[in-house]
Parts: C-alpha cells; sequence; structure tokens
C-alpha cells in the first residue's frame, strides 16, 4: 500500500486518531458521537488492530447504522486513514476531454460554447428562443463534482420553502373512515374490552380504544439532473429541500446517469452541512440521462418499500433520455402498478408552442396522472390545485 | 476467540458468514452490544440467530414482530386471572386489604413474555427480534431501556435487570427506516446475497449429497437468475430450496431434463409476475449458459 496516513501533529496515540477519524465520519453525515467513539476503541481491542482490512470490518459494523452508510463506509475509510481524500475530488473523465464537458457551473474562466449556461431557467442570459426554457444536450456521463452551494442558497430555500408548504398542504394526510384498534384513541374498543373482561371474571379491567388511523400522503420526488436539466436545478433544488421540512414523508432522488437517494442529505437541519452532503452525493450532475435505467433501478429497490397506494410520485424531468423510449414506458407503468399516482413536471412545458415529441416524453404521456409546466417557483406553487385533487 | 475462529465455528455449524457479517457478530459477542442485521428476505439473517444458539448450545428465545405488537405480548402482561383468583381465596381467608395487595403486584403473577424471558435466563439466551420493521415505531421505544440498559422497568414493582446479558439479534427487511436511537444502540451489518463461492460453499454444507457439477451449475443458475431484474429475488434459501427439490426429481444435470427443471422452478419463482417473466425459454437458455 503506497499510501501513508498522516495526522495531525497534535495526534497522541489511537485514541486522538480515532477521535479525529470520528469526527470525519461526522462531517460526512453518519451519526457518531462520543459513546461510538469509546465503543470503537473497545472494539478495536477485539480485533488485531494492526490490520487494516479487520479494522475497517469492525468499524465498519460499529459506526454504520445503514445500508447507505455502509455503502460509503469504505470510501471514507480510506479518505481519512490511507489519505485518499484528495484523489477523490479528482475529475473521473470518460471518454477523450472536451471543452466545457466539466459542468456548466465550472469558474468563471471556464469557456462556455453553446446557450444555456445560465444557471437560472429564466435569467437575464438572452434567450434565444421564444418562451422560457432552452435545450442543452449532454449524453457523456459526467462525474465532476458541481459545488452546489451556489444553486442552494438559504434565501432560495426560504423562497421554495413556502411554495413546497402549500403543495404539501394540498397533499395533506387523509384520515380512515375506519377504526382500527390503537393505544390511545378517541373511543373505547367495547368488543374487546368486553372478551378480555371474561378472563377476569367479566370485570373490565383493561381498556381498549380505537382510532381512525391517518393515512399519511407520500411524495417521492425524483429529480432528473443531466446536462439538460442542469439550469432548472436551482429551482428544484431549493424546492426540494422546501419539501422535506414541509411536514409530508418526502422521500428525494437525483437522477442523471445513476439514481443517487438524497433524502438523508436534505433532511439535514444544517443548511451548509446539507448542501455540502449533496455536493458529495452529486456526482454525475450535468451529464447525460438514463431516465430508463434509473426508474428500473427505482423500480427494483427502493420503490418496493417506499412506494404505496398512497404515494404520489414526482418526475421533474424534460423527457430527454438517451435510452429506448420504450424502456422508460415500461418502467412507468410498472412504477404505475403499485397504486401510486405519477406527477411528470417538464420544464419544456412552458415553451410555446412546446408538444410532446421527444421520444421519451411521448412514451411516458399514456402512465402519467399529471403532465405540467414548471421551469420556475411561480409554475411550481401554480400546481397546488392539482396536487388538491390527486 | 478471533473472528476467524467465529466464522469458522459457523462455517463448521453450516453456516457460511461473509467476512462483514462474521466481523460484526464478533464485534456484538465481545461488547456485549445487540446486533442489527438487514438484508432482503431469504439471505440467512434469522439463520444466524439460529446458528449461534446451536453454536453457543444457548436457548434460543424469538420474538417475532408484527404489527400492532406491544408491550403485553412482547414484554410481560399481569396474569389477572390469578391475581382474581387470589384476592377471593384470601378474602375467604380473611386477610386484610392491604397484606392481600403487596402480594398480589409481585413476579409470581407476572406473565413473562420473550423479552422478560430472556432477561430471566440464568445461562445467556439468544434473543432473536425478527423483522422489527414489521412492528410500530412506538413499540421501537420499549426495546431502547432492554437493548442499551439490558433491563425492564415494570412501574408496580420496578426494574428487572437481566440475570445474564442475553446475545441480542435484530433482523430487519428494510420495509421502512427505523429510527436513529434504535440502529444507534446496535452493531449493524448488511447481509448481501452471497457472491458465487458464497453460495457454493452454502451448498456444499447443506446439500453435502449434491454433486460438485451439478451445484456449480445450480449456483450458477441462481447467480444468472438474480439478474433478471425479479419482483422477488430468490435468496439462498430458495437456492437450498431448489436443489432441495432437483435432488428429490433426481436431475443430475440442469439441462438435461427441461420438464423437471421447470417444476423445480417452484422454489424459486413466488409470485405470478416472476413466473411470467421466467417463461421455460429464458429457463432453459439460463440453464444453458450455467451448464
Amino acid at each position: 500500500m503506497s499510501a501513508v496516513t498522516r495526522f495531525p501533529a497534535r495526534a497522541h496515540g489511537p485514541a486522538d486518531r480515532l477521535a479525529g477519524f470520528m469526527a470525519h465520519l461526522r462531517d460526512n453525515g453518519l451519526r457518531v458521537g462520543p459513546g461510538e467513539t469509546a465503543a470503537a476503541l473497545r472494539g478495536l481491542a477485539c480485533v488485531n488492530a494492526t490490520d487494516r482490512a479487520e479494522v475497517r470490518a469492525a468499524l465498519k459494523a460499529l459506526c454504520c447504522g445503514s445500508r447507505e452508510e455502509a455503502a460509503r463506509f469504505d470510501d471514507l475509510f480510506a479518505a481519512y486513514w490511507q489519505n485518499r481524500g484528495r484523489a477523490r475530488q479528482q475529475v473521473v473523465a470518460t471518454g477523450a476531454p472536451r471543452a466545457g464537458q466539466r459542468s456548466p457551473f465550472g469558474g468563471p474562466g471556464e469557456a462556455a460554447p453553446g446557450a444555456g449556461r445560465s444557471d437560472r431557467p429564466d435569467g437575464a442570459g438572452g434567450a434565444a428562443q421564444p418562451g422560457e426554457g432552452r435545450l442543452i444536450a449532454a449524453r457523456a456521463e459526467n462525474l465532476a463534482r458541481v459545488d452546489l452551494r451556489a444553486l442552494v442558497t438559504p434565501e432560495d430555500v426560504a423562497a421554495a420553502q413556502d411554495a413546497a408548504g402549500r403543495l404539501a398542504r394540498a397533499l395533506r394526510d387523509r384520515r380512515s373512515r375506519r377504526r382500527k384498534p390503537a393505544p390511545r384513541g378517541a373511543r373505547p374498543d367495547l368488543r374487546r374490552v368486553m372478551r378480555a373482561a371474561l378472563a377476569t371474571g367479566g370485570e373490565p379491567l383493561r381498556l381498549f380504544h380505537r382510532r381512525r388511523p391517518d393515512r399519511p400522503a407520500r411524495l417521492v420526488a425524483i429529480c432528473d439532473v443531466s446536462g439538460s436539466m442542469a439550469p432548472y436545478a436551482r429551482v428544484f433544488l431549493p424546492f426540494l429541500r422546501g419539501l422535506m421540512g414541509s411536514g409530508v414523508e418526502t422521500d428525494a432522488y437525483l437522477l442523471h446517469t445513476r439514481l443517487v437517494r438524497i433524502t438523508e442529505a436534505l433532511a439535514d437541519p444544517d443548511h451548509l452541512r446539507a448542501v455540502n452532503r449533496l455536493t458529495l452525493l452529486a456526482e454525475g450532475f450535468g451529464g447525460g440521462t438514463r431516465l430508463g435505467g434509473g426508474l428500473a433501478v427505482f423500480n427494483r429497490g427502493y420503490a418496493r418499500r417506499l412506494v404505496t397506494g398512497r404515494s404520489v410520485v414526482m418526475i421533474l424531468s424534460d423527457g430527454y433520455d438517451t435510452e429506448a423510449p420504450e424502456r422508460l414506458g415500461a418502467e412507468l407503468a410498472r412504477l404505475r402498478r403499485r397504486g401510486c399516482r405519477i406527477v411528470w413536471l417538464n420544464p419544456l412545458k412552458g415553451w410555446k408552442g412546446y408538444a410532446p415529441v421527444a421520444a421519451g416524453m411521448a412514451a411516458a404521456l399514456p402512465h402519467l396522472d399529471h403532465f405540467a409546466a414548471a421551469n420556475t417557483l411561480e409554475a411550481l406553487a401554480a400546481l397546488e390545485p392539482e396536487f388538491r385533487r390527486l | 476467540m478471533t473472528w476467524k475462529a467465529l466464522q469458522a465455528d459457523l462455517a463448521s455449524a453450516g453456516y457460511v458468514a461473509a467476512d462483514d457479517l462474521a466481523m460484526a457478530l464478533h464485534l456484538a459477542l465481545s461488547l456485549g452490544r445487540p446486533l442489527l442485521l438487514e438484508g432482503a428476505a431469504g439471505v440467512g439473517k434469522t439463520e444466524v440467530a439460529r446458528t449461534l444458539a446451536g453454536l453457543r448450545a444457548a436457548r434460543l428465545i424469538r420474538l417475532q414482530c408484527y404489527e400492532g405488537l406491544d408491550a403485553a405480548h412482547a414484554i410481560y402482561e399481569w396474569n389477572y386471572q390469578r391475581q382474581l383468583l387470589a384476592i377471593r381465596a384470601r378474602a375467604e381467608a380473611g386477610e386484610t386489604g392491604a397484606a392481600v395487595e403487596a402480594q398480589l403486584f409481585s413476579e409470581e403473577y407476572l406473565l413473562a413474555r420473550p423479552l422478560l424471558e430472556a432477561l430471566r435466563q440464568a445461562e445467556p439466551p439468544v434473543l432473536l427480534i425478527d423483522e422489527i420493521d414489521r412492528a410500530d415505531e412506538e413499540f421501537e421505544a420499549y426495546l431502547l431501556e432492554i437493548l442499551s440498559e439490558f433491563q425492564i422497568t415494570v412501574p408496580e414493582l420496578g426494574t428487572i435487570a437481566a440475570r445474564a446479558r442475553p446475545i441480542v439479534i435484530l433482523t430487519s427487511n428494510g420495509t421502512r427506516d427505523l429510527s436513529d436511537a434504535l440502529r444507534r444502540r446496535c452493531l449493524y451489518a448488511w447481509v448481501d446475497y452471497p457472491d458465487r463461492a458464497a453460495e457454493l460453499a452454502i451448498l456444499a454444507a447443506r446439500h453435502p449429497e449434491l454433486e460438485p457439477q451439478l451445484a456449480a451449475q445450480i449456483v450458477g443458475f441462481v447467480q444468472a437468475l438474480r439478474k433478471e431484474g425479479l419482483e422477488k429475488t430468490p435468496g439462498a434459501a430458495e437456492t437450498l430450496d431448489f436443489a432441495a427439490a432437483l435432488i428429490g426429481l433426481g436431475v443430475n444435470d440442469l439441462t438435461d431434463d427441461p420438464a423437471a427443471l421447470e417444476a423445480a422452478m417452484v422454489a424459486l419463482l413466488k409470485t405470478r409476475a416472476d413466473r411470467e417473466a421466467v417463461p421455460p425459454e429464458v429457463v432453459q437458455r439460463l440453464a444453458g449458459r450455467a451448464a
């Protein structure tokens, strides 16, 4: 192993180093505290602490709490103990490098060929086409990091929260009409009380209740952040973050050439940390789109446990897909079979004379419950009556 | 005992554990902390607990979680019938109220449910809390005291501490996210579908009578089937059922008898959509490639 571990000069002994590692994990969003540090030190005493693989496996069991964390742990471990942190930030180029491939949000000196370099869909970038929105094509996989701090500012989130809150209220929880047994409830469950009273000689010692259970609506947002959609990220990402804080159970994903779950990162109460975590997850931002493939991954994995008949799946995409449109249609049909409602928000629909001619969009249309334009916050807020109807 | 030794012990008892799982188990045993296992159905989460109990000659106490599971079914309940009988009997004997009352809320009248049962054992038992994700979120809160302090507080009686610290294993299929409070009290391991080598080892351990060539075919077949994007991906348990079915049907080679292979598919495909997604031609193609 050529990588050398370097420690801060003030680190004294293993306990100090491990505390540094825990702080590193904490910075990266794992929920570890002093308790875990103590447990990790005791745990290291039970294994051969000079064997890297053994230590990694041990710390993994001790510090991770979910599959996502376990999957990230190996990278975090290598980044801290093997000084791989620097390497991870390098651009992973795919194919021949070409000008402007890095990202639409690169430094100011970066040449910006083609239209669509504005990071605001309705900015003063001089719209060449009539109406709102522009076309940007990107097929290549772009794994460069994009700093989302400039994209998701607290002001944007505050504005988006308002719109998101209104949408969320439109989706508000409904109550079941049936009454089910519950530990606390408005009415006694007389049948159960009497049944239990039989066992106690006819004396109703234990009271049971029934209540009408809440049927919370769930919102699943899949946000396409491929190159063609990148300008709208400025609208959508704050909107997603606004939704997280709105009281509706929300699950959010980014979709480009891969599908990434960002629920946990978005739900972080600390704004800066949330955006930092998002930045780490957003590798691939502004690359090509694999809508069908991404949805297939979603259907096979997350959808199984998170999408029910009470879910509303919101897809934010322009429908430009690098894969066969049939696949997108098939995956949407499959998702639809879970009983959820599917809302597709397409920023291009705001165009004058827009017709869903993109093959992917045309294939998707028959499976949608609602198809609407959404390129600005105002357009998103205007969806409220539609959501009320769903 | 090192984790390698534990892994070897488990293997000799017929359980093939991946490195991560063996390490997590070893730490859970050494530190006396509960272990949370997550993974798809049929990858051997419950089996770990069973094997471990066999290995340590410990009693296995199992709590199967379900929606609506409450403290009365999981922890303890007062034996109301006995209490009422005692009240009547003592009233006839002429005892006064205070004396009776002091007697009524004692351990004698406590019905132990699995969790209390586990704390009362003299020898450390293996406590398996199965499919915790099926229980309600409120129930997780009941578990917190047991998992961190290994004690149960009965309001009328006081705190009952564990006589011997049980080995606690929780399993979850991930149908909902568990609370952070529960997660941080447990060590964690994700149990994945076994890879080719591991699955061969599992087959060899559970069906030693299987021809090595057929075993390789079965594993190749199932591994290919997992990539087909089924609704219900077959786990290791299904592989074992499938192998048992093939042995029962007297199949020596997957490509020999299409009808028998098709019949044995009932062990692998568990939904109608999956049966339709894998028609006989696809089965034949996969079998041909695995051979």
